[in-house]
């Protein structure tokens, strides 16, 4: 495509007609919108977009073939260095995959533990990810720090926990690491009890905000049946329409017992997704609520599993959540050993990447950036 | 009316602006070198070795077993295990790190040594100010510069160290309940019940 694009260019330009060439224009790798080192290959009419290319692989650190050559603990810590806005989610669906491979009860406890951790991670990737997207539209400063200082209660939860305010290496196979220190379960309910504040304020700086609705509506659209086709998942796919969440779909852990429901968009374009997440945290909010007033005492690990020396048994499984970004698996194949024999990882930055091309062909330089912030990646999980 | 969202909008930024001067919750950020947060007591970094008594050599609990540098997921410990023993906490000859690295640099401060230590000899500190100018000698640490004390240890994490502490002294009372019992040095036996204990209470 993009030979065809460069050729047409020379060839216009031996016609005589150099104001009609096309321009191909290099995007990053280091641009400060591009959410880490990602390059995009566009071909430019004037403004407008006519190709573009997604090129990554910049950050790619071989997670796949070292964790063939480790032992199944020692992939964990690593897994928080995909995705590593979320890492507790990341642990949970490594965790859940092992725990399908090797047939591992969790302990109640440690469910709740789970979820309340997997949706407070929610709550602080949606909040930066909006601020984030209002940079990307040149609202530079305010929306972006008031997110970061709301983020910031939740990573000093994270780190009272956890010991760490992004690389956890919380969740074990069978359960959690650590039990909730005392004191933590206040903290928690402070937080939750004053994050719908900092939604409203956001609200009312953002949603009704005539420059956001200009920039947002009607940009980057993807339809329903295209964001199918691509396996897109997570906000993107429920803001297109498409009724799919994992946590309603698997109920993996203990979700079934939690009342919140799916927000989805309508159009399918840059506003969409932004309200789809705005809504989202809504949901994660009464799910937190309800989990930190039913969380049982107990252990936190299931006596029977080993940290050292864990061999499942032969076979293969893979183990899925719905992560804040969409659709996050691991595939194992074990042998018997101490290692696995294949370790995939169905990462959904890189997934709902494959997209972009069709949402910005059309639009201009400025809308290319914003709908691309929107798809909300890191570049930790896509090149992996 | 067109406008009127940006005017919400801005209403929120100057709620926000002035709210700063008269509340903690608006204003979050502090002068850091000059203000410090507290410390988070769970917060980890890099690991230590932990000693006691005063003498760091004869005091390591460090046996020289080796599982945290199989363990390590980015491989940065080294350790060279000794020739001769030296006497443990409990009395017992026991093999010491003649040689014991860690490239920090490499450490991703995992705290994975710190579960699979049979020892209790491994754990991780909080100290985060370590920039330095040479990065090949400075960010690799021998064992003296790992070496700390218990002391040290319960004052950083004093609900972990609790726990660690009586795990050792129960240790300690059943190995010496063991030695009054059987005068017969079966060394290799106490330490193989030494490990369940340990492996089991974890």
């Amino acid at each position: 495509m993009m030979e065809a694009a460069i050729e047409e260019l020379t060839v216009r330009d031996a016609a005589g007609k150099g104001e009609d060439a096309l321009l191909e224009l290099s995007l990053g790798p280091h641009h400060p919108s591009t959410h880490g080192v990602f390059r995009m290959d566009v071909v430019l009419d004037g403004e407008r977009v006519m190709r573009l290319k997604p090129v990554f692989g910049y950050l790619h650190r071989n997670h796949e073939k070292i964790a063939e050559g480790a032992s199944y603990l020692a992939s964990m810590p690593y897994t928080d260095r995909l995705d590593y806005i979320g890492s507790l989610t990341n642990n949970w669906a490594y965790a859940l995959a092992v725990e399908k491979l090797a047939g591992i009860e969790v302990p109640e406890r440690a469910e709740y533990i789970r979820v309340i951790t997997a949706e407070l991670t929610r709550l602080q990737n949606h909040a930066s990810t909006i601020g984030f997207l209002t940079q990307e539209m040149g609202a530079s400063g305010s929306p972006l720090m008031y997110s970061f200082r709301e983020r910031e209660k939740i990573l000093d939860l994270f780190e009272a926990l956890t010991g760490s305010r992004m690389m956890c290496n919380y969740m074990r196979f069978g359960g959690c690491r650590v039990d909730l220190p005392v004191g933590w379960m206040d903290q928690a309910r402070k937080v939750v009890a004053e994050f719908p504040r900092f939604l409203d304020e956001f609200e009312r700086l953002l949603t009704g905000n005539e420059i956001l609705l200009a920039r947002t509506q009607g940009v980057g659209v993807l339809s329903g049946e295209l964001a199918i086709q691509g396996g897109v998942t997570g906000p993107i796919l429920r803001a297109s329409g498409v009724n799919y969440d994992i946590r309603k779909v698997d109920r993996y852990g203990i979700y079934e017992r939690f009342d919140f429901k799916v927000p989805l968009g309508e159009h399918g374009d840059v506003y969409d997704r932004y309200m789809v997440r705005v809504l989202e945290m809504r949901e994660s909010l009464k799910i937190l609520n309800q989990a930190l007033r039913d969380i049982p005492a107990g252990p936190i690990m299931d006596a029977k599993t080993k940290i050292r020396g864990f061999r499942p048994k032969a076979g293969e499984a893979y183990g899925r959540i719905e992560s804040a970004k969409g659709e996050l698996g691991f595939f194992l194949i074990s042998d018997g050993t101490g290692n696995p024999y294949r370790y995939r990882v169905r990462p959904p930055s890189l997934i709902n990447l494959t997209v972009l091309e069709d949402m910005c062909i059309g639009s201009s330089v400025a809308d290319t950036i914003v709908t691309f912030g929107t798809i909300d990646i890191v570049l930790g999980e896509v090149d992996r | 009316m067109l406008g009127e969202g940006i005017v919400k909008g801005m209403v929120e930024t100057a709620r926000n602006f002035f709210g700063s001067y008269v509340s903690k919750d608006r204003l979050t950020t502090v002068q850091f070198p000059e203000e410090r947060l507290p410390s988070i007591e769970a917060t980890r970094d890099f690991p230590f070795l932990v000693y006691d008594g005063e003498d760091w050599q004869a005091g390591m609990r460090c046996v020289a077993c080796q599982i945290c540098e199989k363990e390590c997921p980015p491989k940065c410990i080294y350790i060279e295990k000794s020739k001769d023993k030296k006497a443990d906490a409990v009395g017992k000859p026991q093999f010491y790190p003649a040689v014991f690295n860690i490239d920090v640099s490499v450490c991703m401060s995992c705290q994975i040594c710190v579960e699979v230590c049979p020892f209790e000899a491994i754990k991780m500190d909080n100290e985060f100010e370590l920039s330095t100018d040479d990065r090949f000698e400075g960010l690799l640490w021998d064992k003296a510069r790992l070496s700390k004390p218990n002391a040290h240890y319960q004052n950083i994490h004093p609900t972990d160290a609790a726990a660690s502490d009586a795990i050792l002294a129960e240790e300690k009372a059943k190995a010496e309940a063991k030695t009054k019992a059987a005068a017969d040095p079966k060394s290799n036996a106490t330490l193989a019940s030494a490990l369940q204990t340990a492996s089991s209470t974890q």
